[in-house]
């Protein structure tokens, strides 16, 4: 006998009821590591952004596009160093459930001022020279299994073809990859010489938005101003921001994650400390007359509390834990499903060091009222009331 | 024989109510009582209910303080000690036997008699030996994995008997510890109490309403309206 298997055989007096609270816990833990992992994917995706990097979109909505002839203009500004056109495809492959990013670029441009990228040269020619060429970064090429030479079939939902069909055929040239530690988020790049032939007249030389490469990045606002004030009378305005503003702007599109995850987990972890409080509490007051012979026995005050305390304490991080090995047994399975939607699906030491602190923070609201209470029963009042 | 225990004009006062309910009443429970007990004594102290028998015996073992008087246990004056000092004094020198036998029903009956050393520095060896030799002086070494639930109820008085002596207490502190028992295992009971009384040199108290119980004892006192009312009666018990 020691007085951890004393903190253990009272903390499974009941065993059911203590079992349903270590599955409560173990749940609301598990929820805790999932959203914020899938807060942290989102919120990956734009700290990735390049610091040298402008983004320009039609000023007013993020679906008007901008005329092609602006590439030329943005690109001819001082400061400029490289522009990247892009269009937003919106197909499916095969089935409507595949859906993934899909861009249309100039192939040599858009690897000129994405820089961060990995690819082999030879492949970003072969690409340039190859129209109805696609490249695919390296998850999105594992998940369909695509291999170099391969037709993409994609079905159209936003531009239908010049014939009117809405079916394109694409040949896979190669892949690319992401720098270590960026989300590895699923992208399709096609050509824009085929994509601005082949679709439909009325579709033809727009480009959806500018990726702008800056020469200098302490000017990034200057160049940005210079870009808006460009297009400010124009029919086609525009509004110029960091890669990283637009990044946020695009994540928000969702709604703000790291919001709506604090919303869910505060509800989810406020009922559970309403649960086990009061498991805790009513725990406490079946024990009065058994706190009151320990105390009998010798065990000072303090002890009782602390007795009192660890156990609420111990029921609160045992749940953690089992919330929190679950979540890092089901990571794997769900990192390579989510991959392809969300980018990276990890789960950090931080997290972990979070809910262990949560855990504890839990232990500690619910433990104390009880173990207060324990620590100032006074034996002769307790055990006439047996 | 020598003094253990020196009570001298000890009172006990208790508040009853509330002030939100109408205000407290007081109520003497105690009144000025002076008893000294020998060492190695066996006692019974009888009286009606309510008469303060339940009190004087808490006072003893430091369970409860006095409102006046001053008690002195083994040359300790339990009146100056703080709250933690009464708590490790009585891990040591006190062992309590209650009517209701009051076991942790979650553990085994090794594993309550255990439960009083956990406050020494023995080690978890010893622990266990001395709590399985409680159990074979009660007689109940083969019940040592039983929890409370599966005993009668004279085996789990004698569970709570091995954990009042496990510690090698000098004093036995009884409250009613037959109450709750038939008559022959009552006599079991009290024979064990007798036998720990003679043969280890137990100094014991032992509250009790059962004239029959009382004959255990070496001497009786009679309590009543919270004062001794009769000299102690000193009987050569069979």
């Amino acid at each position: 006998m020691t007085m951890w298997g004393l903190l253990f055989a009272n903390l499974f007096r009941h065993r059911t009821r203590t079992t349903l609270t270590l599955l409560s816990l173990m749940i609301a833990f598990l929820l805790f590591m999932l959203l914020r992992a899938i807060a942290a994917a989102f919120a990956g995706g734009v700290t990735v952004a390049g610091m040298d990097r402008l983004i320009v979109d039609a000023k007013y909505s993020m679906s008007d596009n901008l005329p092609l002839a602006s590439v030329a203009q943005i690109r001819a500004l001082d400061g400029v160093a490289g522009v990247a056109q892009m269009n937003w495809f919106g197909a499916y492959y095969q089935d409507p459930k595949n859906g993934f990013a899909q861009y249309v670029v100039d192939p040599a441009a858009f690897f000129d001022v994405y820089r961060e990228l990995i690819v082999e040269s030879d492949v970003v020619k072969q690409f340039a020279a190859t129209r109805i060429g696609v490249i695919a970064s390296t998850s999105l090429a594992q998940k369909y299994g695509w291999h170099t030479g391969d037709a993409i079939p994609l079905h159209g939902l936003l531009w239908p073809k010049q014939d009117g069909s809405w079916d394109w055929q694409f040949q896979l040239i190669g892949t690319f990859a992401y720098p270590n530690g960026a989300p590895d988020q699923p992208l399709l790049l096609l050509h824009y010489e085929y994509f601005n032939e082949a679709v439909a007249v009325w579709a033809r030389n727009q480009v959806g938005w500018l990726a702008v490469r800056v020469s200098d990045p302490q000017r990034l606002d200057d160049v940005a101003n210079e870009i808006d004030a460009l297009y400010k009378n124009s029919s086609d305005p525009t509004r110029t921001v960091s890669q990283d503003e637009y990044s946020r702007a695009q994540a928000s599109q969702f709604g703000d994650m790291g919001f709506i995850t604090t919303m869910i987990l505060s509800a989810v972890f406020f009922t559970i400390v309403l649960l086990t409080g009061n498991t805790a509490l009513q725990s406490f007051r079946e024990r009065v007359p058994e706190l009151a012979v320990l105390k009998t026995l010798g065990f000072t005050d303090t002890a009782v509390g602390a007795l009192v305390l660890g156990e609420a304490l111990l029921l609160c991080v045992t749940g953690a834990g089992l919330g929190i090995a679950l979540a890092l047994l089901l990571e794997p399975g769900l990192n390579s499903n989510l991959v392809t939607i969300i980018g990276r699906f990890d789960m950090t030491w931080q997290s972990v060091l979070f809910a262990v602190g949560i855990a504890l923070l839990i232990g500690f609201g619910i433990g104390i009222p009880p173990a207060w209470a324990a620590r100032r029963l006074t034996i002769v009042d307790a055990l006439r009331g047996h | 024989m020598t003094t253990l225990v020196n009570c001298n004009g000890i009172a006990k006062r208790y508040m009853r109510g509330t002030q939100s309910r109408g205000g407290t009443v007081s109520v003497d429970v105690l009144a000025s009582v002076d008893l000294q007990i020998r060492a190695g004594d066996f006692i019974a102290l009888m009286g009606p209910s309510g008469s303060g028998k339940t009190t004087l015996l808490n006072l003893l073992g430091g369970l409860d303080r006095p409102t006046r008087g001053t008690i002195e246990v083994a040359g300790q004056m339990l009146n100056a000690m703080t709250g933690a000092t009464l708590a490790q004094w009585r891990s040591a020198h006190v062992g309590f036997i209650f009517q209701f036998y009051n076991l942790l029903s979650v553990l085994t009956a090794q594993h309550n008699v255990e439960l009083p050393l956990l406050l020494t520095h023995l080690t978890r060896a010893q622990r266990q030996k001395n709590a399985a030799t409680a159990l074979q002086i009660v007689g109940l070494a083969d019940r040592a994995n039983h929890k409370p639930g599966e005993l009668s109820g004279g085996q789990q008085q004698r569970v709570a008997i091995a954990r009042a002596i496990v510690a090698d207490p000098q004093l036995l502190l009884c409250d009613e510890p037959t109450g709750d028992l038939d008559r022959a295992t009552a006599d079991e009971i009290l024979g064990l109490l007798q036998s720990l009384n003679r043969e280890h040199g137990k100094t014991i108290v032992m509250v009790t309403h059962d004239p029959k119980a009382a004959e255990y004892a070496r001497t009786a006192l009679h309590m009543d309206k919270g004062r001794l009312v009769e000299a102690a009666t000193e009987r050569s018990a069979s």
